[in-house]
């Protein structure tokens, strides 16, 4: 059997795992009932709160902008030193790790400051960029030359290397933006004062009218960030969020709170002489392996999901497919679907649905297969095809899926790591994955499981990456795959 | 006889930037034309821009990259040569599960370019000549009044090249293919057109054509 064939066997196995053990009811008696209400507010907006509005808005900006420019210095600074496991192993580490979690335990740091907020976006950030830029440094390599010999090393890099890679760094910083402008958003979702934190309000509040009204700036900030986000205007930007960041007030956290988080992180064995059998029974057998194979399951399905979507809706954004205005129509559901975080779009399923995998499901495969279906799009243009090939669905079955299988499956196992570190993350909605046992043991104060609950995200995510690395390269041998190094970086470029 | 298509002092090219310049020719109905001239004079331009021109014929087209699909079986590419025939359903229903009537008729094309059997042969298992060939069987599936073809033959020894060079001239009333062997040209065309130099510098029956006319276009 061709490798090919065995992946594709094994996907369909573990979907169908995935199905039985999954919980895809819809238990909202009446989901027609609140999206009537829901369309009711959109029919009457309620603008009555402007400042705290524009104020929300700013600090969404301000966290990203601040989150991203420490990760992109970071990245940059580690970027040379990538080849060094010293250096490698913690940037893996720490990008394991969903901004969500990041925030949920520096919160018993830093508190509910800004801090929080800036450090939740920008260590794990740093992780992805420094890996990121490293690729762009590896390539820049090759054409090292010029320099009189003997130059030393940070000369070189800074006078030579560092300006060979600028305008990708420049491109796929600005990229990592408007993702960090859904991460600032879905971090109000647990208490940052950002736009996700007045979306939740009104929504627990069901006032849905003004709900409406906050989901709109959300929009009006991300859909345009290509024309506000000018690499002229950031210093002013950064000025500017840096300012209105100092203006949060913060609640006080007592003396010696790095201390206290140190010892609460202990496991209790260490700390107070408890059983380690108890502790690791409670830990890993009654809460990390139900979350883990929850966060499998809804990983699993969302995956499907999304790539059954891509492949049906990638043509939308072709022309020679779906006409020139049909294309138009198309590019603006995707955007729509790729710029809403996929945080924000199951909790909003959810308020519709009510509690089950089935919004996670949906929002997880609209969202990824949204970005799937774009790069895919965007390759299909690029394809050459015969001068008499032949136009609409008939080109997307003979030509372009044929065509495009192989970048089809690697962006799909691309996107499969994102998607379980989505997963993991949706517990805190109330969902059975990793993150609701978080949760829980934050509430009861527990910090000591909380730490060793992220350990095993980690190594979720680590191991599903290295599986995503090794399935991709026996799909596509010799090919060398980078999809996320080619983001922000213009069109057709993402193999 | 109504020429199937004239070009009158034509610039030709992408864009700006002309290929050829000041172009005239009439094709008609029935004539077996070969282009000759160094690579990158102009006859991949010259054949696009008649394939756009000639509106009133059905066109098969063999392109210089074949144009295949190669995650696609042989019999899928071949068939592509008749996906104007039929609707979106009906096409898609054939990608997925091809009749036995449909594989016949696909069968009997590749017999004739000397691939039979070989329909559920993936392209991207076939070597060089093989992947020419199904280009050629498309093509020859497509039928029509015209074929133009892009060095059609260039992948093939010189005895495979004049057999399917007659399958060619057989099925279709008139053709026009851009060639690189002398001989095989001649053999085949009634008349032959020269490129040079960004301008077509010969026109003429194959009959006044001899080998030393036909060298001064690589000169």
């Amino acid at each position: 059997m061709s490798p090919a064939r065995r992946i594709g066997l094994g996907l369909l196995v573990a979907s169908l795992l995935a199905l039985w053990f999954a919980d895809l009811s819809a238990p909202r008696p009446d989901p027609w009932l609140t999206l009537a209400r829901i369309g009711q507010g959109l029919l009457s907006p309620d603008f009555s709160d402007p400042l705290g509005l524009a104020n929300a808005a700013l600090l969404t900006i301000s966290f990203a902008l601040c989150g991203v420019a420490l990760g992109a210095v970071a990245g940059l600074l580690l970027a040379p030193l990538y080849h060094l496991r010293a250096v490698r192993l913690p940037c893996i580490a720490i990008r394991a790790l969903h901004e969500l979690f990041w925030a949920l335990l520096l919160m018993n740091l830093t508190g509910l400051s800004p801090l929080t907020g800036v450090l939740a976006i920008g260590l794990p950030y740093a992780g992805i960029f420094a890996k990121v830029f490293s690729e762009y440094l590896d390539e820049a390599r090759a054409g090292g030359q010029g320099l009189p010999p003997g130059t030393g090393r940070v000369t070189a890099l800074i006078w030579q290397r560092y300006p060979q890679v600028l305008p990708q760094v420049a491109a796929y910083t600005l990229y990592r933006l408007e993702c960090g402008l859904r991460s600032s958003a879905v971090l109000g979702f647990i208490g940052l004062p950002t736009l996700g934190f007045e979306l939740e309000t009104y929504f627990r509040q069901a006032q849905y009218d003004r709900a409406v009204v906050v989901l709109g700036v959300f929009f009006l900030l991300i859909l345009p960030i290509r024309h506000w986000a000018r690499w002229r205007l950031m210093p002013a930007y950064l000025l500017v969020s840096l300012w209105a960041l100092s203006r949060i007030e913060v609640p006080p956290m007592g003396a010696g709170a790095l201390g206290r988080f140190l010892g609460d992180i202990t496991p209790a064995p260490i700390r107070t002489g408890a059983d380690w059998g108890l502790w690791l029974d409670k830990v890993l057998w009654q809460q990390g392996v139900p979350g883990l194979v929850d966060t499998l399951v809804l990983g699993q399905l969302a995956l499907v999901l999304a790539g059954v979507l891509a492949a049906l809706a990638f043509p939308l954004i072709v022309p020679r497919v779906a006409g020139r205005i049909g294309a138009q129509l198309g590019h603006a559901l995707l955007v729509l679907f790729r710029s809403t975080p996929e945080y924000m779009l199951a909790f909003l399923l959810l308020q519709i649905l009510g509690p089950s995998m089935l919004p996670a499901v949906l929002a997880l495969g609209l969202h990824n297969g949204a970005i799937i279906a774009h790069l895919l799009g965007r390759q299909a243009e690029t394809l050459p095809l015969r001068a008499d090939a032949p136009r609409g669905l008939t080109l997307w079955g003979w030509e372009l899926l044929p065509r495009l299988q192989g970048n089809f499956r690697a962006l799909c196992l691309y996107r499969w790591e994102i998607i379980l570190r989505e997963s993991a993350i949706m517990g805190v909605l109330g969902l059975g994955t990793l993150g609701f046992y978080v949760q829980k043991n934050l509430e009861e104060l527990r910090l000591d499981r909380v730490a060793a609950l992220l350990v095993v995200t980690v190594l979720l995510t680590l191991a599903v990456d290295s599986l995503s690395r090794r399935l991709r390269a026996a799909l596509l041998p010799g090919d060398r795959v980078r999809i996320e190094g080619t983001r922000g970086q213009g069109a057709g470029a993402t193999s | 006889m109504e020429p199937l298509v004239s070009l009158a002092g034509e610039r030709l090219g992408w864009g700006e930037s002309a290929v050829l310049s000041d172009i005239s020719l009439d094709i008609r109905p029935g004539e077996r034309i070969a282009l000759l001239g160094r690579s990158g004079v102009g006859k991949s331009t010259l054949l696009a821009a008649l394939g756009q021109r000639i509106t009133g014929a059905r066109v098969a087209l063999v392109p210089q990259d074949h144009g295949l699909v190669d995650a696609l079986s042989v019999f899928h590419n071949t068939w592509m040569g008749r996906l104007d025939e039929a609707g979106t359903a009906r096409n898609l229903r054939i990608l997925l599960r091809p009749s036995g009537a449909e594989r016949a008729e696909v069968e009997a094309v590749l017999e004739r370019v000397g691939l039979a059997g070989l329909g559920r042969r993936r392209v991207s298992q076939l070597s060089g000549g093989q992947r020419q060939r199904v280009a050629l069987a498309r093509a020859l599936l497509r039928g029509g009044a015209v074929v133009l073809g892009d060095e059609p033959v260039s992948a093939l020894d010189p005895a495979q090249a004049a057999a399917l060079l007659a399958e060619l001239s057989g099925q279709f009333q008139t053709s026009v293919l851009a060639l690189h062997d002398l001989d095989l040209a001649r053999d085949f065309a009634t008349r032959i057109i020269g490129l040079k130099a960004g301008g077509l510098v010969l026109d003429a029956p194959v009959e006044a054509c001899d080998r030393a006319r036909l060298m001064e276009l690589y000169a």
